[in-house]
């Protein structure tokens, strides 16, 4: 521990922290334009400068390392009159645009120059005009307003991994630009908005829709993954302007991917707003009472065993909940399913579903492993964490497949099972790197758990790393990343056809009644069932469906869900269904009304009871082997993810189709040449 | 000094020469391992020389592939020295020093000159001419301002008179002769040693 005096006041902090963070300790404020707690210092923008005793000079504080005894001082006339100047030389160039600049209202360099600034301009020469930069349909720039603090350089060849910003020319003529202006190729990308003190780089679809002041701010949690990152949701009425991050640092610490972020104008289009009955291939609007009436009628003629069900990926867990009760209480039947694929799971644990590592954890990682899965593509914070863990520790990464650029290095095994034998068997090189390693990381993808030989994989990995003391209290290193943000919850309420008959029955057409709730991404091959598709965009299960019941998207409602390493986090109401929608517990609580009588339950915290006792009763809590040798050699094939098209309502947002445009045509190209 | 314009006629292909990969190789050697990147500065000079004294795009992807790093880092150093040129120049390429002892003893009278006699612009090079100028920061010859660099030569202690022959000579396609045009030695004073004369080896 250090001593060090800040403005008179000791304090001790620890040793190779900086003066600003030492300032801010002893709760002295330091205004700061290029600083960034997540970045490397870069120490250009020169506004945070302070005194310190025995210095003759100011001295940015960002980039000194406090010393034992340091005395420091921020608020001496020193420091005014320098924090005075170095704000005269930004505003110098810095347009006066602020009336029509998206970034006012929470823009560093406005509040800056009130606090800090003075109210007059010695600077009498034209002021310097940069061409705006073509950045990609996220990022709109307007580079004049730039003052170089090189904070989007940064986070793109260090957190994202592309290095593709860059400051190119030098002096007054410094531009900050992509390589030849092209669309930044990175799924962070627009964390640079966020990053940016000024309005040089903002929001492009979000351009002049809102002034900040004028929005509703609700925190909440992100569905487009299973990572639950933490979000803000702002508001203008009912529409959902933006989306911006909440620091976690635990989860997302403070970036979002851009499908999170960008998602949110697909809950604008292809809404349903009122119930509809499909009649002759066309669909006919009708009342909610009409549209229960007919779907009463239909379940009363049909045989329990007949009636299926599928939940969908963004479905909250109070829905789920409701569900499996609607289907053992209310229409005694098994066929619930939460899963698109058949996925081997093992519900007799939480661990045996979950990211027990954390994603905390993976920084402390020394190797990891990934089998049958691309995190950049099906959890892109969770891949931003092994970044950081592979800058931070040089950490080995190794994957049974090439996956393409992952934004770090790693190394390809070969992808088939026969390679997952031999580890598992302690036959090989990376079998004893495994065991040599102090907190290693496997990670399993839902790739990999969809093979015949799925079981064999994961219970063979699991006794293999049981055996070497790699699952203990301390350290769990199995992972399952699971993709969609109900997946945990769904297995948390046990939402699983145990027999893994239910979806092979509907490829066989064997069901008269299907309940889609929230299901979009399954392909059915319809010929004589009746289909009531639950949820809240028009997309495939809309499409095929017979019954049309509108519900509310995941920022409409309050609902749970449990991300994948099993925290439960609740998703917040911000704004409220359209037209006649409603919300979705709400309605399988009304059908369930309409065929028994009763309802399932009086409210909703009475679901929320009933549902909390399920959880905690449903578990056995068995985290034994049920390893037996059904070796099947088969290849391990990560399957391609639609990262920008992956759910219904990054399918219906216009900016994720341009993005995947753009991006469709960069691969065609090739961006090398 | 504005912001480079890179060519927009650009080459498809640049590959050094396999003498300049054997010379490239060498410069990589000078740095310790891990730390090649480094040389990029180096290669961009030796992808300069081989292409007729400018740089192109193919060129620096090539460097950035052969060094491991990203184009945009090999873009920043291209873009940020004016010792690297991004657009095609004359077969003699004359830089003209116009920092402050050139200046004031005459600078801007040379940029005339040019002006006159090449082009109304800098960096242009029109048809029939086999040469292009440009301003530049200081050459570190301050001592023999006003000067000039024509390719890898200075000319220096230039008046308008000795500027406009040698101009005309290079319009001819003939390399004048390099160094002071006042008959001084590298830098030593005019008229041999005034001072400290008591001293034999100053």
């Amino acid at each position: 521990m250090l001593k060090v005096k800040v403005n008179d006041i000791d304090i001790e902090v620890e040793e190779g922290l900086t003066v600003l963070q030492a300032c801010e300790i002893a709760g002295a404020e330091i205004p700061r334009f290029c600083y960034h707690e997540k970045l490397s210092i870069a120490g250009n923008c020169r506004m945070c400068l302070v005194e310190i005793e025995k210095s003759k000079k100011p001295v940015a504080s960002c980039a000194m390392p406090v010393a034992d005894g340091m005395n420091i001082k921020t608020n001496t006339e020193l420091v005014e009159k320098a924090r005075k100047g170095v704000m005269e030389f930004l505003l110098a160039n810095h347009p006066l645009d602020c009336p029509v600049c998206d970034q006012g209202g929470e823009c560093d360099l406005q509040d800056q120059s009130m606090f800090y600034g003075i109210d007059k301009s010695r600077f009498k020469e034209n002021k310097r005009f940069v061409p705006e930069k073509y950045m990609g349909p996220l990022i709109k720039t307007q580079m004049t307003r730039c003052i170089h603090c090189t904070r989007c350089v940064r986070f793109a060849t260090e957190v994202a991994g592309v290095p593709e910003i860059g400051a190119i020319g030098r002096g007054e003529d410094m531009q900050i630009t992509t390589y030849l202006e092209k669309a930044m190729e990175s799924e962070l990308s627009a964390n640079v908005i966020d990053l940016c003190p000024v309005g040089a780089l903002t929001s492009k679809p979000y351009v002049f829709e809102a002034r900040p002041w004028e929005l509703k701010k609700t925190e909440t949690v992100d569905v487009m993954d299973a990572v639950g990152s933490n979000i803000r949701v702002d508001t203008y009425g009912w529409e959902v302007k933006r989306i911006l991050p909440k620091i976690n640092e635990d989860i997302n610490e403070e970036w979002i991917s851009d499908k999170t972020r960008y998602a949110c104008d697909g809950l604008k289009y292809q809404r349903l707003d009122a119930p509809y009955i499909k009649k002759k291939n066309n669909f006919k609007k009708i009342s909610w009472q009409d549209a229960l009436q007919i779907l009463k009628d239909k379940i009363n003629v049909t045989k329990p065993e007949k009636i299926a069900g599928l939940t969908g990926d963004l479905t909250n867990m109070e829905t789920l909940f409701a569900c499996k009760e609607l289907f053992h209480k209310v229409l005694k039947s098994k066929n619930l399913e939460s899963r698109e694929k058949n996925i081997y799971i093992n519900l007799n644990d939480r661990k045996n579903y979950l990211f027990n590592s954390e994603i905390k954890g993976i920084e402390k990682s020394d190797l990891i492993l990934l089998i049958g899965t691309n995190p950049r593509y099906e959890a892109t914070m969770l891949n931003a964490r092994i970044r950081k863990s592979f800058l931070k520790n040089n950490t080995e990464i190794f994957s049974l497949e090439d996956l393409g650029d992952l934004t770090y290095n790693y190394k390809v095994l070969s992808n088939t099972t026969e390679e997952v034998k031999k580890i598992i068997e302690n036959n090989c090189d990376i079998s004893s790197k495994i065991k040599n390693a102090k907190y290693p990381l496997v990670i399993f993808g839902e790739s990999a758990l969809t093979m015949n030989s799925s079981k064999y994989m994961f219970e063979g990995f699991k006794k293999f790393l049981n055996e070497n003391n790699k699952i203990t209290e301390e350290w769990n290193s199995l992972n399952i990343l699971n993709t969609n943000a109900s997946a945990v919850g769904s297995y948390d309420l046990d939402i699983v056809c145990k027999t893994n008959e239910t979806l092979e029955k509907i490829d066989k057409n064997f069901f008269e009644i299907i309940f889609l709730i929230g299901q979009d991404n399954i392909s059915i091959s319809k010929k004589n069932e009746f289909i009531v598709y639950i949820g809240s965009h028009g997309d495939k299960g809309a499409e095929i469906a017979d019954l049309v019941l509108p519900g509310a998207a995941f920022t409409e409602q309050n609902g749970y869900f449990t991300n994948l390493e099993g925290k439960l986090q609740m998703a917040f109401k911000a704004s409220y269904p359209p037209g006649e929608a409603k919300e979705d517990w709400v309605i399988i609580n009304e059908i369930s009304k309409l065929i028994d009588g009763n309802g399932l339950f009086k409210d909703k915290n009475e679901l929320l009871t009933a549902m909390n006792n399920h959880i905690n009763s449903n578990k056995k809590n068995e985290f034994s082997n049920l390893f037996k040798e059904e070796y099947i050699n088969e290849k391990i094939l990560t399957l391609p993810i639609d990262y920008y098209h992956s759910n219904v309502i990054a399918r219906s947002s216009k900016t994720m189709n341009e993005c995947r445009n753009i991006r469709s045509k960069l691969k065609k190209t090739g961006t090398e040449g | 000094m504005s912001l480079k314009k890179v060519s927009k006629e650009q080459p498809d292909k640049f590959e050094f020469s396999e003498e300049n990969l054997s010379l490239a190789k060498k410069i990589v050697l000078n740095y310790p391992t891990g730390k090649k990147k480094s040389a990029v500065m180096a290669l961009l000079y030796l992808a300069q020389k081989q292409n007729n004294n400018w740089i192109p795009l193919a060129a620096m992807k090539y460097i950035a592939k052969y060094l491991d790093i990203s184009y945009i880092n090999v873009y920043e150093v291209a873009t940020f020295y004016s010792m690297y040129n991004l657009s095609p120049v004359g077969k003699y390429f004359i830089q003209i020093c116009t920092t402050t002892p050139c200046m004031i003893r005459g600078a801007y009278k040379l940029v005339d000159v040019c002006k006159k006699n090449i082009s109304e612009k800098e960096n242009e090079s029109p048809d029939k001419k086999n040469c292009s100028w440009t301003e530049v920061e200081c050459l570190g010859a301050c001592i023999s301002a006003p000067m000039a660099q024509i390719n890898e030569d200075y000319y220096e202690d230039l008046n308008v008179k000795q500027f406009e022959s040698i101009i005309k000579d290079i319009l001819k396609d003939i390399k004048p002769k390099p160094g002071s045009y006042r008959g001084r030695v590298n830098s030593e004073p005019e008229k041999n040693r005034q001072t400290l004369l008591e001293n034999k080896n100053a």
